[in-house]
């Protein structure tokens, strides 16, 4: 939130103290600290692939994935409120976009990956436009139906390869260099994961993004107040289902390869949990719910097979004390 | 002056419970109007199908000419119709400011692009965003050390010059209040009364206000409409209301007809 007047700054009852957690956040409360933050940490982004090594390096460009989807997701659950149970199925139609149209029609990546983006916000017209008609959770089942129905037809059609999928998809070259090791494709992703936080970052505070909190907070009032509520929400899912579609894209041309067992519910809720987990609404929330989704099961492979349970349990413990996530967002 | 907003034979119903029966009303350009009528006489009901909140099944209303009862609450915003609700319903977690700059959301419009693009139009548009928002928490007197906290931190005096400047942010027309004076001290009421006056005099803005509070109903009207079991009982300037028999006997039994008309 924008700067209070000093007079203001003592909490509110009901507030929690102040901790040793706030001191930090009011630390880097000044413009000029946060921007020096920032650049630390990305210099530190830049340098990893040099300081952690190869298998690292994969393991990263995992959780940069995650930051964009999870940021895509967050404007649909977070900004608009909105409970999307089939996410997956906007990464797939990115990426099988561009799997079939470089395997069959031998296409140049970049000339799909408008395809991709659109065929994504048509699917998210088809589904979202019906659907965010109804009020309360309708949208919840439709999206979790309608996650199925992709990965099904993926796995039953010809031109999508059924269940073996699509393989030796072709990878992409930019201006002279041909992003193929796992280093380039790690620095494409982290460029990605940029854009996409300005994306939010920008969106957020504008027009439309205050429109998707009033309708997200008072449909009613909101309403009262001018908005259409269907067309800010349908813009919210649309925005939500492109960023799905351009991760697909990247997806697709990182491994080579797809199968319809990459886009299953599961993937879909561990995007919904990479978003609640961080803080809904919130994009430092959000960006380190990502890496905690793709770093936590990692961090933990030393217990062998008991790891998945430890995570559970780190899961539930996270959202018994912290409800609003690790990184909430903070309200004046 | 001619009729802003009229409505012909409105007549709504829930699960066979007529609300509204056959309902005629009118609100002149510029007017300072009031529905009065006891508890559960349809009157926030009334408010409720002129915002296209409810679909009567029959009647006309029509608004500076143009029939409303085909358009969604949002297009009825868009056309000049502002409203407050019974129970103020701010934006609670969003900043005073936020709030109020909701009210423009329908008088402006740039979407996803510029707000990515940082467009100059779209900057342009945020900044008179800003200034209008400003502006409307100006005219309602709430200052701007205000402006940045939480809507549900503010006094509940303050919520309701919130709402009410939330509600001039739409550059509306006509202005809708449901019970503004509720819940408010003494000298707020008299702040109240004179916002309202301001309203009408320096906005152009016409109010149709629904109040329990007949002292302040009759000492700011034009005009007074009653409102019993659904019917339109009478109509007329505040001095014809208070000595109009069917008035008082609708008010008696509830309370008591001299106190509650104030006369």
């Amino acid at each position: 939130m924008a700067n209070q007047s000093p007079a203001l700054n003592v909490p509110p009852p009901g507030e929690p103290r102040p901790s040793a957690w706030g001191g930090l956040r009011a630390f880097f409360d000044t413009p000029v600290k946060r921007a020096v933050a920032l650049i630390v940490l990305l210099v530190f982004m830049i340098a990893a692939p040099g300081i952690f090594g190869a298998y690292a390096t994969v393991i990263l460009t995992n959780a940069l994935l995650y930051t964009i989807l999870a940021l895509g997701l967050n404007i649909v659950v977070g900004y608009a409120g909105l409970l999307d149970l089939g996410y997956a199925a906007f990464f797939a139609v990115g990426a099988y976009t561009v799997g079939i149209l470089t395997k069959e029609f031998h296409w140049s990546f970049w000339a799909t990956l408008p395809v991709a983006v659109a065929a994504a916000a048509c699917a998210g017209v088809i589904i979202g436009g019906p659907t965010l008609r109804l009020r309360s959770d309708y949208l919840a089942i439709v999206t979790l139906g309608f996650g199925e129905i992709v990965r099904i037809s993926a796995r039953n059609l010809q031109i999508t390869g059924s269940a073996s999928g699509i393989s030796s998809i072709e990878q992409p070259w930019l201006f002279g260099w041909h992003i193929s090791s796992q280093r380039d494709f790690y620095y494409v992703f982290l460029g990605l994961a940029v854009i996409a936080i300005i994306c939010s970052a920008r969106l957020a505070n504008s027009r439309l993004g205050r429109a998707w909190l009033y309708v997200r907070h008072d449909e009613d009032a909101a309403e009262a107040m001018g908005i259409d509520r269907v067309r800010v929400k349908l813009a919210a899912y649309v925005i939500g289902a492109i960023y799905g579609a351009i991760g697909g894209a990247f997806f697709a041309v990182n491994l080579t390869a797809i199968s319809p067992e990459s886009f299953s519910f599961q993937q879909s809720t561990l995007f919904l949990m990479a978003v609640v987990l961080g803080g809904m609404g919130r994009i430092p929330g959000v960006i380190l719910g990502a890496f905690v989704v793709v770093l936590g099961p990692e961090l933990l492979r030393d217990v062998g097979s008991l790891r998945l349970l430890f995570f559970a349990v780190g899961l539930l413990l996270i959202m018994l004390f912290r409800p609003g996530g690790i990184w909430p967002v903070r309200r004046a | 002056m001619a009729d802003l907003l009229k409505l012909s034979d409105v007549t709504l119903g829930f699960a066979g419970n007529t609300v509204l029966q056959a309902v005629n009303f009118a609100v002149s350009e510029g007017a300072i109007a009031s529905l009065i009528g006891p508890n559960g006489a349809g009157k926030t009901s009334l408010f409720n199908c002129v915002t296209g909140f409810y679909k009567p099944q029959q009647g006309r209303i029509t608004f500076a000419g143009a029939e409303l009862r085909p358009l969604k609450p949002y297009q009825v915003t868009r056309a000049g119709i502002a409203r407050t609700f019974q129970n103020v319903r701010l934006f609670r977690e969003m900043s005073v400011l936020e709030n109020v700059m909701s009210g423009l959301h329908c008088r402006t419009g740039a979407g996803a692009i510029g707000a990515i693009l940082r467009l100059p139009s779209q900057r342009r548009e945020e900044a008179e965003i800003h200034a209008r928002a400003a502006e409307c928490l100006d005219f309602v007197g709430i200052a701007p050390s205000e402006w940045q906290r939480n809507a549900a931190n503010l006094a509940y005096g303050h919520q309701r010059r919130v709402e009410i400047a939330r509600a001039l942010a739409t550059s509306p027309k006509l202005l809708l209040l449901d019970e503004p004076a509720a819940g408010l001290t003494k000298g707020e009421k008299l702040e109240l009364v004179t916002l309202i006056a301001r309203i009408r005099n320096e906005r152009g803005v016409a109010v149709l206000l629904i109040e329990h509070d007949t002292g302040l109903v009759m000492s700011i009207s034009e005009r007074v409409s009653v409102l019993d079991h659904g019917l339109m009982i009478a109509e007329g300037t505040p001095k014809e209301i208070q000595s109009n028999p069917r008035v008082i006997e609708a008010y008696l039994g509830a309370e008591d007809a001299e106190a509650a008309l104030a006369l």
